[in-house]
């Protein structure tokens, strides 16, 4: 009994892998980091589904269409029982972000971000850690500002190639 | 701990966020330069997301409270939505001006850029000092909320900070604005320590953040900056000044009226209307 639970959830979690970020499409919603548990309770023969995620910023406004994404693709594979949780504690952080997915960011042109404890603090005007240009790859970038085109990003650009780009800053 | 209390509190925390983040909104498509216009928007989605979760938290209280949902058609100053339930829309939505719980500083008009950058270092100095505090509290959702939202008011707090010492220590311009700001605002400050009754009452259930406790630490953190900006003797002589208050507790300067009349219209003309 235990053994086929297992199966599903580990079912459940492949087919998670099918979500994509609608803001930033190479990334899924597992090397996001914000799928946080699946569970399964089996209910009059029927497999209840639960996912519990977490949001990256609290304004993120790809929220609400990663629930409305991952609900329909669990029922595109036959679970019509789904229910979403959402949890906020722990609070979701770059350092969860899959390995792969910090690839696919870079491939993507926008550099993934560094670990956080170097970042994240309220020193001012503070040297920003080097964040390597995702086209070039040199380290000889400044930053432009710290808020860009979504809630998790910062704006820089490169010294040597001269080309701007995203950074998926630290949380 | 009763839930009238938590409810209040919790109300008072979701106004602060939402206000702040109408007035920031102001700004899109009218910022001195693209980055900044983007950097204080995203400031305002961030507010306004912390102020979703905590109307999401007071709306579950409220629909407690309300063992019996309130008649279809009933007056809905209060924020009951449709069939008498409180949702976050409602509660942002369908309240009246002196329903709302925010403090004056966050609904003072935008100004110039100095005056903008000046309440929002105001502001994003004390929310950081209290989402600490409030990190630690009994209540399981509010813990989680602030644990949330402090790491997006570390950015606020350092984005606006690096503002004020930029407008300060820049030319005589910069300066005068960022002064005549202090001028404007200054007045505002003193209600954030002044705990309104849930405020207590919400301590007293060790929920709540004793914000006369926040003071010395915000007063600091300003005092810091403002040395860096070459300001050192801009507050000095200002322990006097009259502090306006009475926000937290529904009485409002005649701006917030406008601000609601704005955000809420479209639900007021066409209520329940989605897209």
């Amino acid at each position: 009994m235990k053994t086929t639970e297992n199966i599903s959830v580990r079912k459940v979690w492949e087919i998670l892998e099918g979500v994509c970020d609608p803001e930033v499409p190479v990334l899924t919603v597992i090397d996001l980091g914000i799928v946080r548990d699946v569970k399964i309770a089996k209910a009059n023969e029927e497999e209840k589904i639960e996912v519990v995620i977490t949001p990256t910023y609290s304004g993120c406004p790809a929220m609400d269409v990663i629930r409305m994404n991952i609900r329909m693709v669990l029922m595109q594979h036959g679970y019509n029982n789904v229910q979403i949780t959402t949890i906020l504690s722990p609070a979701w952080t770059t350092d969860w972000m899959t390995e792969a997915g910090k690839q696919k960011l870079k491939a993507y042109g926008i550099a993934p971000p560094n670990p956080k404890q170097q970042v994240c603090h309220t020193e001012l005007f503070a040297e920003d850690e080097a964040v390597q240009c995702p086209h070039c790859n040199s380290y000889n970038t400044r930053r432009i500002s710290e808020f860009g085109s979504t809630a998790c990003k910062a704006l820089f650009q490169c010294n040597d190639c001269q080309e701007p780009f995203d950074y998926f800053k630290c949380y | 701990m009763t839930k009238d209390t938590i409810y209040n509190y919790t109300l008072h925390l979701a106004d602060n966020a939402l206000i702040l983040a109408q007035r920031n909104s102001e700004w899109c498509g009218h910022g001195p330069v693209l980055e900044q216009d983007i950097a204080i928007t995203n400031i305002s989605l961030d507010l306004l997301g912390q102020a979703r979760s905590l109307y999401q938290y007071a709306a579950t209280l409220m629909n407690e409270l309300n063992a019996t949902p309130l008649p279809k058609g009933a007056p809905i100053a209060n924020g009951e939505g449709q069939a008498g339930l409180a949702t976050e829309d409602s509660l942002a939505y369908l309240r009246d001006v002196r329903a709302y719980k925010n403090c004056l500083l966050v609904e003072q008009p935008n100004g110039d850029w100095a005056q903008t950058i000046l309440r929002q270092f105001f502001f994003s100095t004390y929310q950081f000092f209290l989402y600490q505090q409030l990190q630690r509290s009994t209540d399981a959702t509010l813990a989680a909320i602030a644990e949330k939202s402090l790491k997006e008011v570390t950015y606020h707090l350092r984005w606006s900070s690096e503002w004020v010492i930029r407008l300060g220590d820049g030319t005589e311009e910069s300066a005068n604005r960022l002064l005549n700001a202090l001028d404007e605002l200054w007045m505002y400050t003193g209600e954030l320590f002044i705990p309104a009754s849930y405020e207590t009452a919400a301590v007293e259930a060790g929920a709540g953040v004793d914000v006369t406790a926040l003071k010395t630490h915000w007063q600091q953190r300003v005092n810091e900056v403002f040395a860096e900006a070459m300001l050192t003797d801009a507050t000095a002589g200002r322990e006097s000044t009259w502090m306006q208050h009475g926000g937290k507790e529904g009485v409002h300067s005649e701006h917030l009226g406008y601000i609601l009349a704005e955000m809420q219209y479209m639900q007021r003309v066409y209520p329940g209307c989605e897209w």
